[in-house]
């Protein structure tokens, strides 16, 4: 089911969390919302489900408008980030929850709950209480009890924010199929770049209530609106340099080194200040735009290595390499630069 | 673990010396009750079970029978908790969780409720009750001490509720239950250790409350188990000790049997918290 939020606004007494916020969510899609701690995600999950009223704006479901339908007539499933289970009811019951409610057939009951417990493969499961459950598998049950009456929107509050790191691996697989198996909408609320990417179909991304940017994992990745957005996608992370327009190039401050500005930008007038991006992928031993500096960082990553490399004027440049490149903490190098992968951003942060 | 038993010895030795006197008061407490003792003597002699008449002979006129007494205490302690813990379990639900005005003003005027001793308000109560016919009547004093023992049930109950996680409720609504529906089955369950403490605790207090019934119900068909052993030793021309030993445990086993079942429920009262 299409989700459509047009003109939200939050506000906790005086403090407005969200300011006239829109936002579309297409049918079958999944969505991330994405954004650091305090942005506003849950705000925003919470509205959609109906815990929080909107101070003003519209909601709609398809083609219904329930800004005003109270939640337990939404039909939308929610996994929160503590997975809020029922502690004095066995797995079976836990999900037979929302069925009861409606007051359906003990047969009708049972043969869902075994259905979706075969989805999430929790089978054997069933007659235990959520204490005797692993993370995962209570995760795997939350997800159960919020799809077993078949809703129209699956809301998941941070779903793998409280596993370990192997396992959030495995449910962030899991939760996608799930999801493309039914078939669902559903909206992921994260702060981990790496979930939203590989879970989600788009992304928004939030910044301090509004949403800075709305694209596809790919999309935002390479060519991100801003120098904040950039920053927040990637691992490792983008490095930035910082420095001035000269001469129609791009000097670094507090050093004499131009580099030229990527092709198809427009450059801002003589003098104005810019920031290159330079993603560690993109500064490798190979390119032919050579910056010279120091080793100031190794770190083993297993498969590869990640180097901080410190130039003359003190800015920060990473590189992500091979293992076996073999270079020492306080090396002098000159490695280099991909050109047209640098991203430039202006005096207020967009990007050129 | 045996050896450091072995060093503790002297301290059980002393210990046991100290609590020697209460002991031998339980002790004799029992004994006197099916013993006659000889005049000047302290070892009892012989074994009779006349001092526990009262539970089958029909009592002296103008007098009632234990039994209709035990029932009014039971009545009177039974009625007492469930008045108090229905009205504690949804003021305390609704002091925990919902946005209501002068919230701060309620559990400041709780906590000082809960402080004002009993015995200020007795006249004032007294009054009441007189004017609205309800003097010496049982159900004057439930409803005087289900008030009475309120803010301290309220209080724990509030902080029961507030160690339930807010998102299952939160869930539930989401599942497409009602408000009520939640609170039943979903909330209520999480706080149920919480509510059968807080049964007990009122139980008993109701159980061996003598101020109140005294006062406000001291004649005839109220009476509480309490009256009946207070007018006991008050009443008569020639006072029966060991009679009145009796009855003394008659009514104190309830509470004994009461706190062997259920010490773990009333020790969690002061835990104040759910688990699993
Ligand atoms: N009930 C509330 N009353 C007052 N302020 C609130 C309330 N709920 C949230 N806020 C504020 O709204 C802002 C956004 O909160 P929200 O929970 O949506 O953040 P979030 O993006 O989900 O962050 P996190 O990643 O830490 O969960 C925060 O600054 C928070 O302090
Ligand atoms: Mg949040």
């Amino acid at each position: 089911m299409r989700i459509s939020i047009e003109n939200f606004t939050k506000s906790f007494g005086d403090t407005t969390v969200i300011e006239d916020m829109s936002l579309e969510i297409g049918d079958g899609e999944m969505l991330a919302l994405l954004g650091p701690s305090g942005c506003g995600k849950s705000t925003t999950l919470f509205a959609i489900c109906g815990i929080h009223r909107m101070n003003a704006g519209r909601l709609m479901f398809g083609d219904a408008d329930v800004t005003e339908v109270s939640s337990q007539k939404r039909n939308v499933g929610v996994v929160f980030q503590n997975y809020a289970l029922y502690p004095h009811m066995n797995v079976y019951e836990n999900i037979a929850f929302p069925l009861k409610v409606r007051k359906e057939s003990k047969a009708e009951v049972d043969r869902k709950v075994q259905e979706i417990a075969g989805l999430v493969h929790i089978g054997e499961l069933l007659q235990r209480r959520p204490m005797q459950l692993s993370g995962g598998q209570q995760q795997r049950v939350a997800l159960a009890r919020a799809l077993i009456r078949k809703p129209d929107i699956l809301l998941l509050d941070e779903p793998l924010a409280n596993l370990d790191a192997k396992l959030r691996l495995e449910m962030r697989s899991e939760i996608r199929r799930i999801q493309l198996a039914t078939g669902i909408t559903a909206v992921l609320v994260t702060h981990d770049q790496v979930e939203a990417m590989s879970m989600c179909d788009r992304i928004a991304l939030m910044d301090k209530g509004q949403i800075v940017q709305l694209s596809t994992p790919k999309d935002m990745y390479e060519s991100p609106s801003s120098d904040f957005v950039a920053g927040f996608l990637g691992n490792p992370p983008i490095a930035f340099l910082d420095g001035t327009v000269a001469d129609g190039g791009f000097r670094l401050a507090n050093s004499q080194v131009t580099l030229p500005v990527p092709s198809g930008i427009e450059v801002p007038g003589e003098g104005a200040p810019m920031r290159f991006g330079v993603r560690p992928e993109f500064f490798q031993p190979g390119n032919p735009l050579k910056v010279p500096g120091k080793v100031s960082f190794v770190e083993t990553q297993g498969r590869e290595e990640l180097y901080d490399v410190t130039l003359e004027n003190g800015a920060v440049l990473r590189s992500i390499q091979s293992q076996n490149a073999g270079f020492k903490l306080g090396q002098e190098v000159s490695w280099g630069i991909e050109q047209d992968r640098v991203l430039a951003f202006g005096p207020d942060g967009n990007r050129l | 673990m045996t050896s450091s038993n072995f060093r503790s010895w002297p301290l059980f030795l002393v210990l046991a010396v100290i609590s020697m006197p209460l002991v031998i008061m339980y002790v004799y407490l029992f004994v006197d009750t099916v013993t006659d003792t000889t005049a000047g003597s302290l070892i009892p002699d012989r074994f009779t079970l006349h001092h526990w008449r009262f539970l089958w002979e029909e009592p002296e006129t103008g007098r009632v029978s234990i039994w209709t007494v035990t029932l009014n205490t039971f009545i009177f302690a039974t009625c007492t908790t469930l008045i108090n813990v229905s009205a504690s379990v949804t003021a305390g639900y609704a002091l925990s969780r919902l946005n209501m005005p002068f919230k701060r003003f309620f559990l400041g005027g709780i906590l000082t409720l809960h402080a004002f001793p009993t015995i200020t308000l007795i006249i004032s109560i007294f009054l009441i009750l007189q004017m609205i016919g309800l003097y010496n009547t049982l159900i004057g004093v439930i409803l005087v001490k289900a008030a009475l023992e309120l803010p301290l049930g309220i209080w724990i109950m509030k902080g029961f509720f507030d160690n339930v996680p807010w998102e299952i409720e939160m869930a539930g609504l989401q599942d497409g239950a009602s408000r009520f529906t939640v609170w039943w089955k979903l909330v209520l369950p999480q706080v149920q250790p919480g509510v059968a403490a807080l049964s007990v605790f009122v139980f008993l207090s109701a159980w061996s409350e003598f101020i109140l019934p005294q006062v406000l119900a001291p004649s005839g068909s109220a009476q509480v188990l309490s009256t009946y052993l207070s007018n006991l030793i008050f009443d008569d021309m020639k006072p029966d000790f060991n009679m009145f030993k009796s009855v003394g445990v008659f009514y104190a086993l309830p509470v004994i049997v009461i706190y062997l079942i259920f010490n773990k429920q009333l020790m969690n009262i002061y835990g104040g918290g759910t688990k699993g």
